[in-house]
């Protein structure tokens, strides 16, 4: 890829490549692209990365990088480490065809029980429960980044129509798997948390899964997301036992 | 074999290296506050130095054990005893069957490690036995110890093996400890008084010219809203110079960040995975575990240090726990 990006330190055991500062798909696709570049040709030392909106950090042992040496032993980790980037990762990174997304729709049931700030969101809004239910199905949500807690989606992309500030008071404890709005921000919560957001219906699918080692997060950053809403009924039989 | 614990203590968990490699999906690394000490207690066992020890804070819990296992207790002094006789820090000792380990209050320090020969039998989540609070999983159970909880432990390998029976071959009526011990540790008064090393944070620039005067010149108390999540800060406000436009960044353990309060908080070992809040400064990695073992109302200074600074510490810790492996490997 050719955007420009800057790279700065994030202490000695880290760095951002960092390629913009906008909340935006097309430079999130790069951020994408180079975790995914170097999920495929790690460097020796890496230990990990994680994407943000604009940024992804890339976090290293120094004493492996030193060690692995390579053509530069007097360099220092954080140097040997932004030159892989600058000459090697970020030239290859692919925003293109290697990108393409994943799409992942989420059953909500909203309103009721599940949802119990339904009626102040629409009543803010100006609009009906079910209008404020048809513009939260519409679009087509990118996850930029999980965070927060294991398995939480931050996404891009609701319509502003229905956008609610936080409550006043914070509740103590949201059910795990909650559907919620937050100003111009949508989000799922994987695990009964504390939180201020306007709850507007519950999935029951589970966000996170602790047990399946491979795979525990339901959604990853680069992910596409619709949500499709469904009744009581449907949620029991997925759910029944718990409600 | 396994472990009975008769009384709790404050907050004991189970914490190894830490859970890292999925912080992309929001996994908060946990692990030890304390890395270095965690390290020490295993390498004196025949551990992996990352394998998971209890982290003990503040007050310490009284345990019970089933069976002779081969233990090694670092990092703070909570004057450890078995039958009255005080247990020595940071060298092998093997426990006989039946004895019972008390911890009293920490008097220098925070937190401890107590490994055990062979790890305790718990099953890895996600590649981790830490214990990850907020999600409750990992560890045990996903929690702190409760009065009543059995811990069972694994076999010990052939150091531990050894080195408990060549303890126990010289007599002993509850436990004997190895004549020698580590003598390199970051947890004394002295020690723990000695400024924290910090690099410039990604916002450093954008605080006040007082602000980072302050930082650098005035103390900083650990309150008592700390945790292992952050290590909540009281002292000079840090404002900035014009209010920040902030996306959220991922932000590594160490992270001074500063809340529109003005107070900072260090991101500690159960940090979240990313961060909204402007940074003034990073802990270097070697100071992490120092602060680890402040306790609330334990002021601390900052100074500031290079990145290229930070890393040569860090690497010469790296050879300092790589020697202490090769004397304790040479020990049996």
């Amino acid at each position: 890829m050719d955007h420009a990006y800057t790279i700065l330190p994030l202490g000695e055991a880290g760095l951002l490549v960092r390629f913009g500062s906008a909340i935006r798909p097309d430079i999130h696709r790069c951020v994408k692209a180079l975790a995914d570049q170097l999920d495929r040709h790690p460097f020796p030392g890496l230990i990990e990365t994680v994407i943000s909106y604009t940024s992804l950090a890339v976090y290293y042992d120094p004493f492996r990088v030193r060690q692995s040496g390579g053509p530069a032993k007097t360099a220092s980790a954080f140097q040997s480490v932004s030159r892989f980037l600058k000459e090697e990762a970020i030239p290859l990174a692919d925003t293109g065809t290697g990108a393409a997304a994943r799409t992942v729709e989420i059953p909500v049931c909203y309103g009721g029980e599940c949802g119990p700030d339904l009626p102040f969101v629409a009543e803010h809004c100006g609009l009906s429960e079910e209008e404020v239910i048809r513009i939260h199905t519409g679009p087509e949500y990118l996850v930029y980044m999980i965070g927060f807690c294991p398995g939480f989606p931050y996404l891009g992309g609701m319509d502003k129509r229905i956008a609610t500030p936080r409550r006043q008071t914070p509740r103590l404890a949201i059910p795990a798997r909650s559907i919620g709005i937050a100003g111009e921000q949508t989000g799922g919560y994987p695990f009964s948390t504390p939180g201020g957001w306007q709850i507007i219906g519950r999935t029951p699918e589970d966000l996170f899964r602790p047990d399946r080692e491979d795979d525990p997060s339901l959604l990853h950053a680069g992910d596409i997301v619709r949500f499709r809403a469904i009744t009581m009924e449907e949620y029991l039989a997925q759910r029944g036992d718990e409600a | 074999m396994s472990l009975s614990i008769i009384h709790p203590g404050l907050m004991t968990t189970l914490q190894d290296g830490g859970r890292y490699g999925r912080q992309k999906i929001g996994v908060i690394p946990s692990g030890a506050m304390d890395i270095y000490s965690l390290r020490m207690a295993n390498i004196l066992v025949g551990n992996d130095e990352y394998e998971a020890a209890l982290e003990i804070t503040l007050t310490g819990p009284t345990i019970e054990f089933t069976s002779d296992t081969l233990i090694a207790v670092a990092g703070g002094d909570f004057r450890p005893i078995i039958d009255g006789q005080a247990v020595p820090m940071l060298r092998p000792v093997a426990v006989k069957a039946g004895a019972i380990l008390r911890f009293g209050p920490c008097r220098t320090g925070c937190r401890a490690y107590l490994a055990v020969s062979g790890g305790y039998d718990v099953p890895a989540v996600m590649g981790s036995r830490s214990t990850c609070l907020s999600a409750g999983f990992g560890g045990f159970e996903g929690r702190a110890l409760k009065k009543g909880d059995v811990l069972p432990t694994r076999e010990p390998g052939e150091y531990g093996q050894k080195m408990m029976y060549s303890l126990l071959s010289q007599g002993a009526h509850s436990f004997k400890q190895a004549k020698w011990r580590i003598s390199q540790t970051h947890v004394t008064e002295e020690r723990l008084r000695k400024p924290i090393r910090v690099m410039a944070g990604l916002q450093y620039d954008a605080f006040t010219d007082k602000a980072r005067y302050d930082f650098f010149s005035t103390p900083y108390r650990v309150t008592t809203r700390s945790d292992r999540m952050g290590c909540r800060l009281e002292g000079a406000k840090l404002p900035l110079r014009a209010p920040l436009e902030m996306i959220s960044e991922a932000a590594p353990f160490g992270t001074v960040q500063v809340p529109p309060d003005g107070s900072p908080i260090i991101l500690m070992a159960d940090h979240q995975t990313t961060a909204g809040y402007p940074v003034i400064a990073q802990v270097a990695l070697v100071d992490t575990a120092r602060v680890a073992q402040l306790r609330p109302g334990d002021q601390m200074d900052f100074r500031l240090i290079s990145q290229a600074e930070a890393e040569q510490l860090y690497i010469e810790m790296e050879q300092c726990m790589e020697n202490i492996r090769i004397a304790v490997a040479g020990m049996l």
